[in-house]
């Protein structure tokens, strides 16, 4: 049975999946999306939810900043299980060298319109008062924003659905080839294009694609309203984010709507299973007791894992899949799936209907590692 | 900041009820070195209360009390393991401190607990479980002249009936959802337990006189901001009773959490374990409720056996494998007389709350088809209790199997899953492994 | 040897017998522990320390089951502020 009845077969329903599927559906095109699992299950569901401009690289935050806007002008129609909140972000300095990276950050924000604001150390503590004493100050970033992440895939694939788009779920995707997937009941799906948006499985699917897993930790606590009022995150998780070798471990902490406090950050390379690794959450959760020590005697309620689907350009894989002429990637977001599937949900559609994209999308096409091997 | 301790055993028993006391003391006195670990502040579990009021424990109890202390087991009570950092060693917390426990053998003793189902009004305070309010009651809280209905399925039911009528307790109706010839089948079927029948005659007595209504069940309970009245079908008939407390519970589930976090394989949602109580995982036993819902003799002899089979003295199992056969039918038969009806599926109304402490209502959860979807999707099972409450409820509801466990088993304090097993400094009895 | 003391619920004093549970305390004070995500009473469901609907703030200590925590003279609980 192999009927061409779709315009586009999305591999993977996290929230770059559900991204997709959503803005092709509203261009009018066919979808069918597939995952194994239930919307929003991979990293969708074990991610932080941040909503959050980065300055790692021009082009990181060009994606960002793009889809942070996408994702204000989106807020208006989100139903309220998305928790949307505009808690805003602090990037804590602990010492006079981290304020000289804050003022850094300060002049490439304002620079580009992002509005921030440098807080002295008196500051901090009047914002966190649960923030120990002793740290130089910080960056705030105001309209920076939390999220629960499967309840947004989840809001996305409905409205897909609503335009006519399919979704099947429970169903692996075993191969994928030029305009067909095949799953592993031995069925096939044929459309004129498929997306590769299978996050840390993705390069499972079309080999030769540099993603590699980079497993994360995270603790959730009890309710207590009030104790955290932005995201916090120290300004050492940017070298944590940008090694490409090392397991690390971040402050970096998240007040939820319901007054929950996540607790992040870890990295681990070459982590396949997804069981908890002691020695990381020991590390992690001392880390956060560091920056806040009322964290200690919280009641932890979870504890879990995901695998971020990581580049080594920390950059996202957006754009046809070299190799392939109908089977295009949406993957590779690392840390930044949440923030930038909107943005990516864009430039993909855009080149996929030949539409002009609003953002340069060259630092994002996947053959742009072919063309630095061609050059070395 | 916690305070930090560190215990090695031979033998660590997980659960000071009578399947971890029995194992206990079997292991205990061969020579081994062997601890306990119980969260509550006296050994003896459920079944075993101790109670604040006056009371005594059974002269079965008190044996096994005495000859634990006797046995030189080391108990540590009011500690709750959450989380194993590495294999052979678990992780217990108390009020302020936190232990690393390491053993040699584990057997795993952590009993059961009541399963809830959804009624609309069974969030009303003073709606409790049988074995919750019993419990209760058994911390000192005044019954004397209140009326408690009665309601769910098991045995349970008539054990609290009989121990709240002694506390002075008046009770209007006991609603068992079982058929009477479920129930009449069951209690013919205990001539061949005669400590049973011992024991269901004293229990007739007990409660002779209390109204005992078979294929009946809660419909809803009344009240404002607390429990008033609740509205029982029976014979089909719906008949409203005023009441202080409903004492609702459905037979028990087996704590299996801590099991399958250590890898420990199920069998239709038991541990399953041979006939040494071996479970899947070297090294470590499982005993009492996780095994089969079963009650105290089947307990009993659990956990002797693994007390036994843990320190190395398996000819000595042998004397009680007759008696593991013969109670394990009557875990069989609790099994089948007091398992659910399907009416039961329909007491949720579509505003019943499922999930009580995120609060999700029955109506959010039909549209999902799977646990960990609506987990996921609406936040049922990802608060405290961790799905105990509403992973049963939910099973029975819509058939879901529950998800994978995770650490910690139990919610524990942020900074003791920081915890880092040190290296031995003082080896206390035992060898170094 | 007196037979009980006192704790005090929500700023009240309460008379408790040697050996009750805080959550028993909170009964006797005809107080539910907790409200819930939408605003409902709540009171002890399970009385073996698993639904966690006794939590309560305990001389200071949030989240604290109190069902499974003894009184002690002169403790503070406080359910929901």
């Amino acid at each position: 049975m192999s009927k061409k009845t779709y315009d586009v077969v999305i591999v993977g329903a996290g929230i770059v999946g559900a991204a997709c599927a959503n803005l092709l559906a509203e261009r009018g095109l066919r979808v069918v999306v597939v995952d194994r699992d239930v919307v929003g299950s991979g990293a969708t569901a074990a991610g932080m939810g941040h909503i959050v401009v980065m300055d790692d690289s021009d082009a990181q935050f060009a994606l960002t900043h793009y889809s942070q806007r996408l994702w204000q002008e989106l807020r208006p129609q989100l139903p309220d299980d998305v928790e949307y909140d505009q808690a805003g972000t602090i990037w804590v300095a602990a010492d006079e060298e981290e304020m000289d990276e804050v003022l850094r950050k300060r002049d490439y924000y304002q620079k580009r319109g992002v509005a921030v604001e440098v807080i002295d150390a008196r500051r901090l503590r009047e914002a966190e008062p649960n923030l120990r004493a002793g740290f130089a100050g910080g960056l705030l970033v105001p309209r920076d924003a939390v999220l629960y992440p499967p309840c947004a895939a989840r809001f996305l694939i409905h409205r897909a659905q609503q335009r006519g788009a399919k979704l099947r779920l429970g169903v692996s995707v075993t191969q994928i080839s030029e305009t067909c997937v095949r799953l592993n009941d031995d069925q096939e799906i044929r459309a004129d294009i498929v997306v590769n948006a299978a996050g840390a499985q993705a390069a499972e699917l079309t080999p030769g694609i540099d993603i590699k897993k980079r497993k994360g930790h995270l603790v959730i606590t009890d309710r207590y309203p009030g104790f955290l009022r932005h995201q916090l995150v120290e300004l050492g998780y940017l070298k944590s984010a940008h090694s490409v070798s090392r397991d690390s471990v971040a402050f970096n902490v998240q007040p939820r709507r319901t007054g929950q406090i996540l607790i992040g950050s870890s990295r681990q390379y070459g982590a396949e299973h997804k069981e908890v690794d002691q020695p990381m959450l020991a590390s992690m959760v001392r880390r956060a007791q560091e920056y806040m020590p009322a964290l200690g005697t919280m009641s932890a309620v979870r504890v879990w894992t995901g695998f971020r689907a990581a580049t080594p350009d920390k950059l996202p894989l957006i754009g046809p899949c070299p190799g392939y002429k109908s089977v295009f990637l949406a993957t590779g977001h690392e840390g930044l799936g949440i923030t930038t599937s909107l943005g990516t949900a864009r430039i993909l559609v855009d080149q996929v209907t030949g539409a002009n994209p609003e953002i340069a999308v060259e630092p994002y096409l996947p053959s742009r590692s072919a063309k630095e091997h061609a050059h070395a | 900041m916690s305070k930090y301790s560190q215990e090695r055993f031979d033998v660590l028993v997980v659960g000071g009820g009578p399947a971890g006391i029995a194992a206990a003391v079997r292991a205990a006195e061969t020579g081994a070195r062997v601890g306990i670990v119980d969260e509550n502040p006296a050994p003896g579990g459920q079944i075993w209360r101790s109670s604040s009021s006056e009371g005594k424990h059974s002269a079965e109890a008190l044996r096994w009390l005495e000859r634990m202390k006797s046995s030189g087991v080391l108990l540590l009570c009011g500690k709750r393991v959450f989380h194993q950092p590495d294999s052979g060693i678990l992780m217990a917390e108390g009020m302020d401190d936190v232990y690393e426990l390491s053993y040699r053998s584990l057997i795993l003793a952590t009993g059961a607990r009541e399963r809830f189902l959804p009624f609309p009004g069974w969030t009303l305070p003073n709606v409790m479980g049988a074995g919750g309010l019993q419990a209760m009651v058994k911390s000192g809280l005044p019954v004397r002249g209140k009326r408690v209905v009665i309601a769910g399925t098991g045995p349970l039911l008539l054990a609290v009936a009989s121990y709240l009528r002694k506390q002075g307790a008046g009770i209007p109706l006991i609603c068992e959802q079982a058929s009477g010839k479920k129930l009449a089948r069951f209690v013919a079927s205990l001539i061949r337990y005669p400590g049973k029948i011992v024991q269901s005659f004293a229990l007739r007595k007990e409660i002779g006189g209390i109204p005992l209504a078979t294929s009946s069940w809660p419909l809803a309970a009344h009240g404002h901001q607390e429990l008033d009245a609740v509205t029982i079908s029976r014979g089909g008939k719906l008949e409203t009773i005023d009441c202080d407390y409903l004492a609702c519970g459905f037979h028990l589930v087996p704590n299996t959490e801590l099991p399958v976090l250590l890898g420990c394989r199920l069998r239709n949602g038991y541990v399953q374990v041979n006939d040494l109580q071996q479970t899947t995982v070297e090294q470590i036993f499982c005993v009492g409720e996780p095994t089969g819902i079963g009650g105290v003799d089947l307990a009993l002899v659990e956990g002797q056996i693994a007390g036994l089979a843990a320190t190395g003295k398996m000819n000595a199992t042998r004397e009680f494998l007759s008696k593991r056969k013969k109670f394990g039918q009557f875990a069989r038969l609790l099994d089948e007389t007091f398992c659910l009806r399907s009416e039961l599926r329909s007491l949720p109304s579509p505003e019943t709350l499922i999930c009580r402490c995120e609060d999700v209502a029955y109506s959010r959860l039909r549209e999902h088809t799977s646990w960990r979807a609506a987990k996921l999707h609406t936040r049922c099972g990802m608060g405290p209790c961790q799905g105990r409450i509403c992973g049963p409820a939910t099973q029975f509801l819509f058939k879901w199997t529950p998800d994978s466990v995770r650490p910690p088993v139990f919610p524990a304090r942020v900074e003791d899953l920081a915890a880092q097993p040190q290296p031995i400094s003082q080896v206390t009895g035992g060898e170094p492994q | 040897m007196p037979s009980e003391f006192t704790v005090r619920v929500n700023g009240t004093s309460v008379a408790v017998p040697i050996g009750s549970t805080v959550a028993v305390a909170m009964a006797i004070a005809g107080q539910p522990c907790r409200t819930s995500v939408t605003r409902e009473p709540r009171g002890p469901l399970c009385g073996m320390g698993i639904c966690f609907e006794c939590r309560a703030l305990v001389n200071g200590i949030p989240h604290s089951r109190t069902c499974q925590i003894l009184c002690e003279p002169n403790m503070e609980v406080r359910t929901d502020e």
